[in-house]
């Protein structure tokens, strides 16, 4: 069994990391997001919040940064996924210096190409996929997605 | 009743402009979710800004049709739960989105025949007076519960054999 920390902002992103339950649940698996209201869709396991930030809104990247560190450094996941956005990207780079192997889920959503976030996550993380098989491409896998 | 929903982030009145124009031809309850400053006086119209996950659910459980912009997390919740959805993207160059993959989304849904789609103003008040006309709305395509075979047991070998 695995130490999991999966990552992702509200909306799309949260729907589409809960379609991998059946993974997590094989797992020690603990959820962040970015509000609290979420806590009660994952009541089975641990659940914590970040701030919430985007590329036109950065004002909470230092916050979301430090709470970050803190909750990795303290669960010592051996894996950090994320379906994304950025503050899921953001996740990734701290688990990454902090020796946790990375997986990035390309958002369902990015059918003509990666996001710029998952472009980011490529260059580092341990495993990329995409959801549709025309963007798999050298390091990027695509092996099935969250809508069967 | 129609639930509207439009994501958590960005406003996007040309659709809640738009749903103001079902308004005459649909005497049923509508529930928006969107971040607006337009006003609605009409009775059976309620906007919210934001809902929490229970009472998103309740409206979307029970809504005969919905709709919404071209996010993942409606599209995917109205594909397992079986609900009919139109979807109606957001643009870039109207500033609705910091990208343009709702476009592009959208086509794809088309595409495979996943829900109604309406990229254009035009179209999207044809396609809920079409879709009205009926006696059921039918549902065009649905999922299960969770993620692919393949790509649960592609990360499941990863992280097993890391491990």
């Amino acid at each position: 069994m695995a130490k999991i920390v999966a990552v992702s902002s509200v909306g799309g992103h949260w729907v589409q990391l809960l379609r991998l339950q059946p993974l997590f649940v094989q797992h020690e698996t603990m959820y962040v997001s970015t509000r609290p209201e979420f806590a009660s869709t994952v009541e089975e396991n641990r659940f914590d919040t970040i701030p919430d930030f985007n590329r036109s809104n950065m004002h909470n990247i230092f916050l979301a940064i430090m709470k970050l560190y803190k909750i990795i450094r303290r669960e010592k996941p051996d894996f950090v996924i994320t379906t994304g956005a950025a503050p899921g990207l953001l996740a990734l780079i701290i688990a990454n210096a902090l020796g946790a192997k990375t997986i990035w889920l390309d958002s369902v959503a990015n059918v003509e190409k990666l996001s710029m976030s998952g472009r980011i996550a490529s260059r580092f993380c341990s495993r990329v996929y995409t959801q549709w098989p025309d963007l798999a491409k050298g390091k990027i896998i695509y092996a099935g997605n969250v809508l069967s | 009743m129609i639930f509207v929903t439009t994501g958590t982030q960005e406003p996007f009145d040309r659709l809640v402009n738009l749903v103001k124009q079902i308004i005459p031809i649909y005497n049923g309850e509508i529930i928006i979710q969107a971040r607006t400053q337009i006003e609605f006086h009409e009775e059976n119209v309620k906007v919210f800004d934001f809902l929490k996950p229970e009472d998103f659910n309740r409206y979307f459980n029970s809504a005969t049709l919905l709709i919404s912009h071209a996010g993942m997390g409606g599209i995917i919740s109205a594909l397992y739960r079986g609900k009919p959805m139109v979807v109606f993207p957001r643009r870039l160059s109207l500033k609705e989105h910091r990208n343009d993959h709702q476009m592009a989304t959208a086509k794809k849904m088309k595409e495979n025949g996943y829900v109604y789609v309406a990229m254009e103003d035009n179209d999207f008040v044809e396609t809920i007076k079409n879709l009205l006309a009926k006696d059921t709305v039918p549902v065009l395509h649905s999922v299960g519960a969770y993620a692919s075979e393949e790509l649960l047991s592609s990360l499941s070998t990863f992280i097993g054999k890391v491990k």
